[in-house]
């Protein structure tokens, strides 16, 4: 029981990932989690506004459901498994992001600063989210793929285009910290 | 016994539902879904979701070379071929930087936010809309777009 409670290492994570993926290819489909946005817009009836989503969206039923098990699985690790979100940070982290002026640094998963009610309810922090998660979702499609479909999957079946948007992840990523996060806290 | 087709074809893909939970309490249980895990990883200042990636890579990389082999079939008995990725130079490098930048910030990526929904539902569902916008204006742009 106590191992359920405690935060799971790095070394177990990264075995139950590749068994994630080796379940999902069992079950006959090609693992990944971004093509689920397309097929939510083939959902919500984009279909009638440009043919690149005129699919049956019922073809990816499987998806939608490991979905749905995400959101489930979401809800039911943060009520009963996990009891203390401390992230045990690396001090310079912690002095960085102090002097961006974010406070109790680590002491749950997302900061208040981004995820918190008072950042939600200003222009400002709902624009953080709501391009964040535009980019997300533009970006993944046009590369085709996310850390799923293209850090894992790809990367180790050996895919170039992958290494490609696995560097282009990280010069954005690393822009986006380095550089964004800066300016806009 | 009467069958519905779609009461089979429901609990044939029932297990991806199964799937979907243990991968969100895996990366929830890891840490992987949390935005100061990112930050420190694309800052350099820690090993944790490189060891976590890193090692998730390598495992699948095995796991591949036995799909290769034909030593692990898929559950109808059928060779396992991972889809070939789109090609494209421009495609993959901007798209992926433009995924970058909004993980960066956000410190979610695919997959996780709809594990976020479990842990802080408003932003997430901000998160999600976003997502979704954002593959609707990839699909209206598609054709125009270089790649």
């Amino acid at each position: 029981m106590d191992f359920i409670l405690q935060p799971w290492a790095w070394y177990v994570g990264g075995p139950l990932i590749a068994i994630s993926l080796l379940l999902y290819f069992y079950f006959g489909k090609n693992f990944g989690a971004s093509t689920n946005f397309e097929t939510l817009c083939t959902m919500a009836g984009a279909g009638k506004v440009s043919d690149y989503f005129k699919k049956d969206w019922k073809d990816r039923d499987f998806a939608l459901l490991f979905v749905i098990g995400l959101i489930i699985g979401g809800f039911i690790s943060s009520l009963y498994l996990i009891p203390n979100q401390t992230i045990d940070l690396n001090p310079k982290t912690v002095q960085e992001l102090t002097d961006l002026g974010f406070s109790n640094i680590g002491s749950q998963y997302f900061p208040e600063e981004i995820f918190g009610e008072e950042a939600l309810f200003s222009l400002k922090g709902f624009l953080i989210l709501l391009i964040s998660g535009i980019l997300v979702g533009f970006g993944t499609r046009y590369a085709g793929g996310c850390t799923s479909g293209h850090a894992i999957t790809g990367l180790s079946s050996l895919q170039l285009p992958s290494l490609l948007a696995v560097i282009g992840f990280f010069i954005g990523g690393i822009i986006a910290t380095w550089f964004i996060i800066p300016i806009i806290f | 016994m009467v069958y519905n087709s779609n009461y089979i074809l429901g609990m044939k893909n029932i297990k991806f539902l199964f799937l979907g939970i243990f991968f969100a309490i895996v990366l929830s249980k890891t840490q992987a879904i949390s935005w100061y895990r990112f930050y420190e990883m694309f800052k350099f200042q820690s090993f944790h979701m490189f060891g976590i990636i890193g090692g998730a890579v390598v495992i699948s990389m095995i796991f591949m070379q036995l799909f290769k082999k034909g030593i692990i079939k898929d559950n109808n008995g059928n060779k396992i071929v991972p889809k070939q990725k789109k090609k494209g130079f421009i495609r993959t490098v901007l798209g992926g930087t433009l995924f970058g930048l909004g993980w960066g910030i956000s410190g979610a990526c695919a997959a996780p936010i709809f594990v976020i929904l479990g842990f802080k539902l408003m932003p997430a569902l901000i998160l999600l809309f976003g997502a979704i916008l954002g593959a609707f204006f990839y699909g209206l742009l598609s054709k125009k777009l270089p790649s």
